[in-house]
């Protein structure tokens, strides 16, 4: 399953990424395998996504979400 | 001795760790700020008050060095002694409550070989929040010296200050692991970019071929430059690829490998269930209320610089008006008297009228930056954002461009997708900006009359915020189209920190506000003042004298017409003459007086007509004049005449300067006196008795206001933030485009409509 998998409460690990390409960025904000990471809520339009991760706010699309690989908590 | 050459220290740090607030607290607000206003994209330097042989820069926020947006390229260019010579010590600032993430630049950083001192700001939220972190232990693992402080309340400051004084010894560079199978790589990757680029530092070395490795931005720049490394970085990773090894991980999984190790050693946790800001945000990003709160708050920000700037512009106005009364009644009746009051002294009070909006305006923008509601905005716009090509972080430099496109495409900066910050760039200046403030409220409250539309709203006002829809459903497009054809690049992605809220420091807002105002004051009025006078020679030479011109043709036509209309002023007078004798011959003594002041009155009155039609053949033989007959045929569908054209010549250089040049079209002296100007507008005829300006061409003006990019400056910025005259040219045509054809519509449309 895959971080936008994930409804807003829900928590999961980072198990990985799909694909070689995903943004380096995603990563340097802390978003790396054996990561903890809450959704906390979705844009009032549905997209983004606010995450919480390694204890501060982090926001990303779903495009992106879909590409880390989680294990739901 | 002081040193002669003084200790230079860069102020690192992640955006909203307080860096711009310890910079404050350091260099007592004494900041020297390079160029333009914007978030901190400039070099902004100052003196360290207590020691001022230390030099402070401030860095750009990044959460990175890796350089993928601008302002990371910039933070790593000066770190590395790539602009400037190096800094002699980096103050990293670090936010206690995030202190992984935080760390991870400070580990870049220290990878590069520089001296570090760890500012742990925000000690205070973080215990607050249940979060202690023991600076000892912290410093130990780091192997750099760490210095809890509380920026905004100047704790711990002055032993950062004794700190920075004596430069620590350089830590250990790489205490973090990189994977095997990618480290095993390096020695060779290192040697082939050490061969090629022989000047890089060392400690430089190892971090090229981590981001040549993680970026293909990076990679692809030194294709050129060292052409063997790149195709030994490309050999390195095809052969990752094959054996599935995550090379574009490597860097930084081990350094948080590392760091999660040390910040579980230095922090103890005992966080509640939740933090005032989360549920802030519970309410400020809720599905219902978040769009709502957004818009009121966009409301209050237009219905702000609107009416409530209005007291300070009117007492500008008349301050402005004292001064140039005030020269002309102490200066001698000279031509270089009218240069000063017509040219300088009006051309310059039409930028000073608006600062009070533009004030306003950065004002608001600072105190959403200082809270934490710009994120947020970007948050609950994004998706609308993604729809026309654009991303959430395009809506602060947006919002800003409706001050000023410049510190608006400045701020275009801190998007790191390159293609994003291009489409923003191009469509920023299509936000109408407060230069287009002035032109709009002159002929909106000239020609729109002043009606209530379904009782509510007033049709002048609903008018003037159509031309802001009009800019913003236009730049939609634009980008929309820009990136379906125009502009390729990579997929845009929106990765960006939520920061908690704080309370805004008024004097840091108020500080921050009037500085950026300043700038942009000082841009403007240089420009403004040049143009002035430029404008008043063209409106006054080559001079002309009627009587002295006999020779040429079109002299005698216009000598002819004055005295036509001479003759058709003199004749009441003639009559008067008749009557005064009539008086006389009765004796009527009464009568006669008052036929005598009845007959200097329209004597009086005649000569003045005289003088303003030899001021009006005067500009329209002047070389303004000149350009715009010359120009009248392109611009005739659109409604304008050669007075507009003219007008709208001058405003290519700077919108609001239309104003001025209408002034002087219509002798009336100059734009702040804008009731005589509207006056003068509205009683403008042609030959044939038709008004030049009925609403449907005021109208077609404002249309074309709204969508031509005239501003020089624009385009200058335009060109440095995008380094090629390429795409301000493709700015300037576009919208200048749009703008003939937008006018041409309303004006034929309306015609075809049987208005005006």
């Amino acid at each position: 399953m895959t971080l936008k998998d994930l409804r807003p409460g829900e928590s999961g690990t980072v198990t990985g990424y799909r694909g070689h390409d995903a943004p380096v960025r995603l990563m340097e904000m802390g978003l790396i395998p054996g990561t903890e990471v809450t959704v906390v809520r979705l844009a009032p339009l549905g997209d983004p996504m606010d995450l919480k991760v390694r204890g501060y706010h982090l926001s990303i699309r779903k495009r992106e979400a879909a590409d880390i690989c989680v294990v739901k908590a | 001795m002081a040193d002669p050459q003084p200790l230079r220290v860069a102020l690192a740090g992640n955006p909203n760790v307080g860096k711009t607030t310890l910079f404050n607290r350091l260099t007592g607000h004494h900041q020297r700020v390079a160029n333009f206003p914007g978030v901190t994209v400039e070099r902004v330097s100052g003196r360290l008050t207590c020691a001022p042989h230390i030099d402070i820069i401030d860095l750009p926020g990044t959460y990175s060095l890796t350089p993928r947006s601008v302002d990371e390229r910039i933070a790593y260019d000066i770190l590395t002694g790539h602009l400037e010579r190096k800094p002699d010590l980096v103050v990293c600032v670090v936010d206690a409550g995030n202190l992984e993430r935080n760390l991870y630049l400070v580990s870049q950083i220290i990878d590069l070989g520089l001296p570090v001192v760890v500012a742990l700001n925000m000690v205070d939220a973080a215990a607050r929040n249940g979060l202690e972190v023991d600076a000892v232990k912290l410093s130990d693992a780091l192997g750099v010296p760490v210095v809890p402080i509380v920026a905004t309340l100047g704790q711990g400051v002055e032993v950062l200050e004794v700190q920075m004084q004596q430069v620590p010894p350089l830590p250990d560079a790489r205490q973090w692991e990189l994977m095997d199978a990618v480290s095993k790589r390096v020695p060779e990757l290192s040697a082939a970019l050490a061969h090629e680029a022989p000047n890089l530092p060392e400690p430089q070395v190892f971090m090229e071929v981590l981001h040549a490795l993680a970026e293909d931005m990076v990679l692809e720049s030194w294709r050129t430059v060292a052409p063997a490394f790149a195709a030994k970085v490309q050999s390195a990773r095809e052969s990752f690829t094959k054996r599935n090894v995550a090379f574009r991980h490597a860097e930084v999984a081990g350094r948080y490998a590392w760091l999660g190790d040390i910040v579980r050693q230095v922090t103890t946790r005992n966080t509640g269930p939740s933090t005032i800001s989360d549920r802030i945000d519970a309410v400020v990003t809720h599905r219902v209320a978040g769009p709502v709160l957004f818009l009121l708050l966009l409301l209050l920000i237009f219905q702000a610089i609107f009416s409530w700037a209005t007291p300070a512009m009117d007492l500008v106005e008349a301050g402005v008006g004292w001064l140039s009364s005030a020269a002309q009644s102490v200066l001698p009746g000279h031509m270089l008297t009218d240069l000063l009051t017509d040219g300088v002294i009006a051309g310059v009070g039409n930028v000073v009228i608006f600062l009070p909006q533009i004030l306003l305006l950065f004002f608001f923008l600072g105190l959403m930056e200082d809270t934490g509601y710009m994120a947020r905005s970007a948050f609950i716009m994004d998706r609308i954002m993604k729809r026309v090509g654009l991303s959430g972080g395009s809506v602060l430099p947006l919002l800003s461009s409706f001050a000023c496109a410049i510190p608006g495409i400045m701020a275009a900066r801190t998007l790191d997708n390159e293609r994003d910050r291009l489409i923003t760039i191009m469509v920023a200046p299509l936000m109408s900006c407060s230069a287009r403030l002035p032109v709009y409220a002159l002929f909106i409250a000239a020609f729109i009359p002043q009606q209530q539309v379904l009782g509510l709203v007033g049709l002048q006002g609903l008018t003037m915020f159509s031309m802001y829809l009009m800019g913003i459903a236009m730049a939609f497009a634009a980008a929309a189209i820009l990136k379906r054809y125009v502009i390729k690049g990579s997929q845009s992605y929106f990765v960006m920190e939520l920061p908690p809220y704080r309370r805004p420091r008024l004097r840091q807002v108020a500080g921050r506000m009037v500085m950026r105002s300043g700038v942009f004051a000082r841009r403007a009025g240089k420009i403004i003042f040049g143009l002035s006078i430029v404008l008043w020679f063209l409106a006054s030479f080559p001079k002309v004298h009627p009587e002295g011109m006999a020779p040429e043709a079109a002299a005698a036509i216009e000598r002819d017409a004055l005295l036509q209309q001479a003759d058709s002023l003199m004749r009441p007078h003639t009559d008067a003459a008749g009557g005064l004798m009539v008086g006389a011959e009765h004796l009527n003594l009464e009568l006669a007086r008052s036929l005598e002041a009845q007959a200097a009155e329209v004597y009086g009155t005649v000569l003045d007509s005289l003088r303003q039609a030899a001021q009006s053949y005067q500009i329209r033989n002047s070389l303004i004049g000149r350009f715009g007959h010359l120009l009248e045929p392109v611009m005739q569908p659109l409604g304008f005449d050669w007075k507009i054209s003219a007008g709208l010549v001058t405003a290519f250089a700077a919108r609001e300067v239309i104003i001025s040049t209408m002034g002087i079209i219509y002798s009336v002296g100059d734009g702040e006196d804008s009731v005589a100007l509207r006056d003068a507008l509205k009683a403008d005829r042609y030959p044939d008795g038709r008004p030049v300006f009925t609403p449907l061409v005021a109208m077609s003006l404002l249309v074309f206001f709204v969508f031509a990019l005239q501003c020089m400056s624009t385009l200058a910025i335009a060109c440095r933030e995008t380094g090629t005259w390429r795409w301000p040219a493709v700015m300037w045509l576009y919208m200048t485009a749009i703008a003939y054809v937008a006018s041409l519509m309303v004006y034929q449309g309306g015609r075809m409509l049987g208005l005006g």
